[in-house]
C-alpha cells in the first residue's frame, strides 16, 4: 500500500492542505478560506487535497494518453472544474434553503417583497455560475464558494430597489456562516459521475451548436477535439474510476502548521511552528533557498534558512497588519473590487503615490482623500502595494537581509504588483539575487509540514531531498 | 498558579528584607530619616548609606505595580496627565502611582524624596524622569552628575577623575547639606568592602549555571536574586548573609543533580539552555515565565541581571579607593558599556555556560536597551554561530504583552533549536 502523508496549514485567511507521496511530491492540494469553524476549514481543506490526489492518481494512469491526445488535456481540465461546480451546487443548495429560512424569520414590513427578490436573485445566479464553472474554467480561478456566491449575490443586490438593500444583505450574513461552517460529505465517485454527466450535456450541445458562444479560434480546435472524441476519454476515465475512487488514500503521519495549529485535533507531537514548516516547504521546492519571506493573511515572516531547510532565525510582524495580505484585502474593499483585481490594476500605474499611514486602517482614509484630489486609481494603488513591500522588507531587514537565493512565498506571492516592488526592492538593497517564485507558493507550509509529517519529525533528520511538483 | 510557590530559606530572608525596607520608608517621617530616590544602573547605595538616608528607586516601584496588575490604572493616569504613549512606561507608571497617592507595594505611602540623586546618565529618559519629579516635589534637591559612556570600551583615569570630582564637588556637599551629616569615608569603606563581598557571591551564583542541569534560572529567578544587591542592600552584612545561603541552597540542588524551582515546582527535564538579552516583561511575568519552563527552557545567564553592576568580568568595589571605586561602579553598569563589550560579554556568558540560542527581548519603551538589540544579534548569530530569536514586549504596559504572539515566536524558536540540537547529534555521531 502507498503511504501518504499530510501537511495542514491552517492560515488566518486560508487553510491549505498538501498531500505527498513517500518520495516528497506533492500529489494532492486543498484550499478553502477559514472560517470560525477551524476544524471545517481544515477539514474541507483536507477532502479537496484527498480528490485532487484522486485526480492526479487518474492522471497518472492516463499519462501516456494525456501526454499525447489533446482531447484528454482539455477533459480532465474540464472535468476537475465541473466537478467543483458539483460541490458547488450542493453547497448552493444548502444556502438557498438557509437563505429562504433567514428570510421567512424577517420581521421587516416588506418581508414577502425581500423574499420574491431573493428568488429571483437565486434563480439568475446559480445557472450563471454553472455557465462560468462549465464553459470559463471557474473552478481553477482559486475562489471559494463564499467569494464565488458573494460576489454574484451583491452585485445583484446592487442593482436592487430601495428598501430591500439592507434585509437581503443581512440575510446573506446571517445566512452564509452556518453553511460555511457545517461539514458536506460528498462521495468522490459519485462526484465525478454527475460530472461527467454535466460534460456529456455540454459537449452534445457544442456539438449541436458550437456557435453559441463567441470565443477566438485556437478554443474551438481544442473544443472540437474534445467533443468529437470524448467518448473515449469517458471510456478511458470509467475504466479507471472505480479503483481510483476506492483507493486508500491513507495517511500514514500528519502534521498540523499555521495561525490556527493549536486548534487543530492533532496529537501535540503533529503540530508545527509555520515559520519552520514554510521554511522547510520554500526549500524544498528551491534547495538553494537561504532567505524566504512568507507574506500571509496576518503575518509577514522573513525566515533565514541553512543548506538543510532549518531555520536559523527569523522575524515577524508584531502588533500592526500593515505588510500582511488582510491590508490587501480591506483595500480592496475600500475600492470595492475584488482581491485578485488588486495587482493587475496597481500595474496599469503610470507612477506610485506616496502613502503616508503606516496604519491599514487609515491608509483607508487616506486613499479616498487621494481620490478626491483627482489621484487615478492605478497610481493609488501601485502605492498601495509598494508601501506593503516597504514593510516586509524592513522586517527582512531586522532578520538579516536577503541571502541568494531568496524565495517568496505565502498567498500575497500570487499578486504580481507585489512581486513587481519585491523584485525591484530586493534587487535595489542586495544586488542580483535569484528569486524564486513558484505557483504552489501559497501550499508552501502545508507542503513542509507534510514534509515533516514523512519525516515523523523529530526520530528522523531532515534530509536534502528535493520535492518535486507533480 | 496552580500550585503554592515553593518558598526556601533564602526567599523567606530576602522577603523579611524587603518588607523591613518599605517598613523604614513609611516611618521615615516619624524617624526623621531622609529620602533619596534614585535609579538601580549606577545606584550610590554605599554612599547614600555613609548618610544614613532611605532609598527609593523609582523603577523598581513600577515594576512592582505590574507584577501586582496595578500599572495599567498608573499608565493610564499618567497619560492623563498629558505623558505621551510612547514615553518610557516605568515613568509613565511611577508618574501614574505618585498622581494616585504614592502607595507602596506593602500598602503603605511612599515617603516623598529629599534628594533626586541621577548618577547614571546612559539612559536619557533617567534625567526628564527626575525633572518631572522636581515638578511635583520643588523641595527635593536634585543633583545630577554625568557618567561617561565607555564608548572605546574603556574607563580611562581621566574618565574616573571626571566623576570623582563631580562626586566630591557636587554629590557629597550636597547631601552634608541635605542630611547634616558629615562625609565619614572610613564609614564608606567598611560598605564598600561588604559591597565586595557580596558582588564576590553574586558572581558564584550566577556562575552555578555552568552545572547541567542549571540549577538555578538566571533571568526569571535571577531578578530575584539581584533584589538585595541593587534595592540599598549593597554593602550591608544583610546582604553578604543572604547571597551566602542563597549559594549554599543552591549548591545543594547541584548535589543533587536539581533544576531550577519554577512557581510550579521544580523544573524537570532541561531541555534547552539560553542566554536572554533586555528586560523581563513583568505585567505578564509569570505567564512568561511558564512559556519557558513548560518547554523546558532555562536561562543561563542574562543581560538584565547586570543592569545594576557587571561583576562578571572581575571588577569589584575597592575599598582602598573608594570614590574612584564608586566612579567606576556608574560607568560599569550593562548598559553604559559600548555595543561591542555588551557583545563580547554576552558571547562569554553563551560559551561560559554553553547555552543552545540567544534570544532577545526587545521592550517598546526602553531605549538604553532597544538601540543597538539587533546588530548585536547578528554580530553574535556570526561569530559563534548560535540559533538566535527575538521577541517583543514592554516592561509594565499590559497592552504590549501579546501572549499568543510571544507564545508563537517562541515555539517556533523552540523547535528551531530542537532542530539544530538534532544536526548536531547527527554530525557528532557521524565524526
Amino acid at each position: 500500500m502507498s503511504k501518504y502523508y499530510l501537511g495542514i496549514d491552517l492560515g488566518s485567511t486560508t487553510s491549505k492542505a498538501v498531500i505527498i507521496n513517500d518520495k516528497d511530491e506533492i500529489i494532492g492540494r486543498g484550499i478553502t478560506n477559514t472560517r470560525a469553524n477551524y476544524k471545517v476549514a481544515a477539514d474541507i481543506a483536507r477532502e479537496e487535497a484527498v480528490y485532487d490526489a484522486r485526480f492526479t492518481l487518474l492522471s497518472n494512469r492516463l499519462k501516456h494518453d494525456l501526454e499525447e491526445k489533446p482531447e484528454f488535456k482539455t477533459y480532465m481540465e474540464d472535468i476537475r472544474s465541473v466537478f467543483q461546480y458539483r460541490q458547488f451546487k450542493r453547497r448552493m443548495d444548502s444556502l438557498a434553503k438557509m437563505l429562504r429560512y433567514t428570510v421567512s424569520q424577517f420581521e421587516h414590513d416588506n418581508k414577502d417583497e425581500v423574499a420574491a427578490k431573493l428568488e429571483e436573485i437565486l434563480k439568475d445566479i446559480e445557472p450563471k455560475i454553472r455557465h462560468e464553472f462549465l464553459f470559463e474554467g471557474l473552478g481553477s480561478k482559486n475562489q471559494f464558494f463564499r467569494d464565488i456566491v458573494s460576489e454574484r449575490y451583491n452585485q445583484q443586490v446592487a442593482e436592487s430597489a430601495k428598501g430591500l438593500f439592507e434585509p437581503l444583505m443581512l440575510a446573506f450574513d446571517k445566512s452564509i456562516t452556518p453553511v460555511e461552517n457545517e461539514m458536506v460529505q460528498f462521495n468522490f465517485k459519485e462526484l465525478v459521475d454527475e460530472a461527467m454527466k454535466e460534460l456529456d450535456v455540454k459537449y452534445q450541445a457544442l456539438l449541436r451548436s458550437p456557435e453559441t458562444v463567441k470565443k477566438e479560434d485556437w478554443y474551438y480546435a481544442e473544443l472540437n477535439a474534445v467533443a468529437n472524441n470524448y467518448k473515449n476519454v469517458e471510456t478511458s476515465i470509467k475504466e479507471h474510476i472505480d479503483s481510483i475512487a476506492n483507493d486508500d488514500i491513507h495517511i500514514t503521519n500528519m502534521v498540523g502548521t499555521g495561525y490556527g495549529r493549536a486548534l487543530l485535533p492533532f496529537p501535540e507531537d503533529c503540530i508545527k511552528s509555520e515559520i519552520l514548516c514554510h521554511a522547510f516547504g520554500a526549500h524544498a521546492v528551491f534547495p538553494n533557498t537561504r532567505t524566504v519571506l512568507d507574506i500571509g493573511g496576518q503575518d509577514t515572516k522573513a525566515i533565514q534558512v541553512d543548506s538543510h531547510g532549518l531555520v536559523t532565525s527569523f522575524h515577524m510582524n508584531d502588533r500592526c497588519a500593515a505588510g500582511c495580505g488582510r491590508y490587501l484585502g480591506y483595500i480592496a474593499d475600500e475600492f470595492n473590487i475584488s482581491l485578485n483585481e488588486l495587482g493587475p490594476e496597481a500595474m496599469q500605474a503610470d507612477k506610485e503615490t506616496t502613502i503616508c499611514s503606516t496604519c491599514t486602517v487609515f491608509a483607508g482614509s487616506e486613499v479616498r482623500e487621494l481620490l478626491n484630489n483627482g489621484e487615478k486609481r492605478p497610481n493609488i494603488l501601485a502605492g498601495l502595494h509598494k508601501a506593503i513591500v516597504q514593510r516586509a522588507m524592513s522586517l527582512i531587514a531586522r532578520s538579516g537581509g536577503v541571502k541568494n537565493e531568496f524565495t517568496f512565498t505565502g498567498g500575497v506571492a500570487r499578486n504580481q504588483a507585489v512581486l513587481k516592488y519585491v523584485s525591484q526592492m530586493v534587487k535595489d538593497s542586495y544586488g542580483d539575487v535569484t528569486m524564486n517564485i513558484h505557483t504552489d507558493s501559497i501550499f508552501m507550509g502545508a507542503l513542509g509540514g507534510a514534509m515533516f509529517a514523512r519525516r515523523n519529525i523529530s526520530t528522523h533528520l531532515p534530509d536534502q531531498k528535493q520535492a518535486v511538483t507533480a | 498558579m496552580a500550585q503554592e510557590a515553593q518558598k526556601e530559606k533564602s526567599m523567606i530572608i530576602q522577603k523579611e528584607m524587603v518588607s523591613g525596607l518599605f517598613n523604614d520608608l513609611a516611618k521615615a517621617k516619624e524617624t526623621g530619616k531622609k529620602v533619596c530616590y534614585t535609579f538601580i544602573p549606577g545606584n550610590l547605595s554605599e554612599l547614600i548609606r555613609v548618610f544614613d538616608m532611605l532609598i527609593v528607586y523609582p523603577e523598581i516601584n513600577a515594576l512592582q505595580s505590574a507584577m501586582r496588575k496595578k500599572s495599567a490604572t498608573y499608565i493610564k493616569e499618567a497619560e492623563r496627565h498629558a505623558h505621551s504613549e510612547d514615553v518610557c512606561t516605568y515613568v509613565k507608571c511611577d508618574v501614574g502611582m505618585m498622581l494616585k497617592g504614592n502607595i507602596g507595594p506593602t500598602g503603605e505611602k511612599i515617603p516623598e524624596p529629599d534628594v533626586l540623586l541621577l548618577s547614571y546618565t546612559g539612559c536619557f529618559t533617567f534625567m526628564k524622569w527626575f525633572e518631572t519629579l522636581k515638578r511635583e516635589y520643588p523641595n527635593a534637591e536634585v543633583i545630577m552628575i554625568h557618567t561617561p559612556y565607555q564608548e572605546n570600551a574603556e574607563m580611562t583615569p581621566q574618565m574616573t577623575q571626571y566623576m570623582v570630582k563631580q562626586l566630591k564637588e557636587v554629590v557629597i556637599p550636597k547631601f552634608e547639606k541635605v542630611t547634616g551629616i558629615k562625609y565619614d569615608e572610613a564609614k564608606l569603606k567598611r560598605h564598600l568592602e561588604l559591597s565586595a563581598e557580596a558582588e564576590d557571591w553574586i558572581t558564584k551564583i550566577f556562575d552555578t549555571t555552568k552545572h547541567r542541569p542549571s540549577p538555578i534560572d538566571a533571568y526569571f529567578a535571577g531578578v530575584y536574586y539581584i533584589g538585595p544587591i541593587n534595592i540599598g542592600f549593597r554593602g550591608t552584612q544583610q546582604a553578604v548573609d543572604y547571597y551566602k545561603e542563597l549559594y549554599k541552597e543552591i549548591m545543594l540542588r547541584v548535589e543533587q543533580g536539581l533544576g531550577p524551582i519554577t512557581p510550579e515546582g521544580e523544573m524537570k527535564e532541561e531541555k534547552f539552555r539560553l542566554v536572554v538579552e533586555g528586560p523581563p516583561n513583568w505585567t505578564n511575568f509569570r505567564e512568561f515565565w511558564k512559556i519557558f519552563y513548560d518547554m523546558g527552557a532555562v536561562i543561563v545567564a542574562s543581560s538584565y541581571t547586570k543592569v545594576g553592576g557587571v561583576y562578571d568580568m572581575g571588577w569589584r568595589h575597592d575599598p582602598s579607593r573608594p570614590l574612584e571605586a564608586l566612579a567606576e561602579y556608574c560607568m560599569n553598569c550593562y548598559t553604559n558599556l559600548n555595543l561591542p563589550q555588551r557583545v563580547d560579554l554576552l558571547a562569554k556568558c553563551i560559551e561560559d555556560y554553553e547555552a543552545d540560542g540567544y534570544l532577545t527581548n526587545s521592550i517598546k519603551s526602553c531605549n538604553s536597551f532597544s538601540a543597538g538589540q539587533l546588530g548585536m544579534m547578528r554580530e553574535i548569530e556570526d561569530r559563534l554561530e548560535v540559533p538566535v530569536g527575538f521577541i517583543e514586549s514592554d516592561l509594565v504596559d499590559p497592552r504590549y504583552f501579546s501572549y499568543s504572539n510571544i507564545k508563537n515566536r517562541l515555539e517556533s524558536y523552540f523547535q528551531m533549536l530542537e532542530q539544530r540540537k538534532l544536526i548536531k547529534a547527527h554530525e557528532a555521531a557521524e565524526a
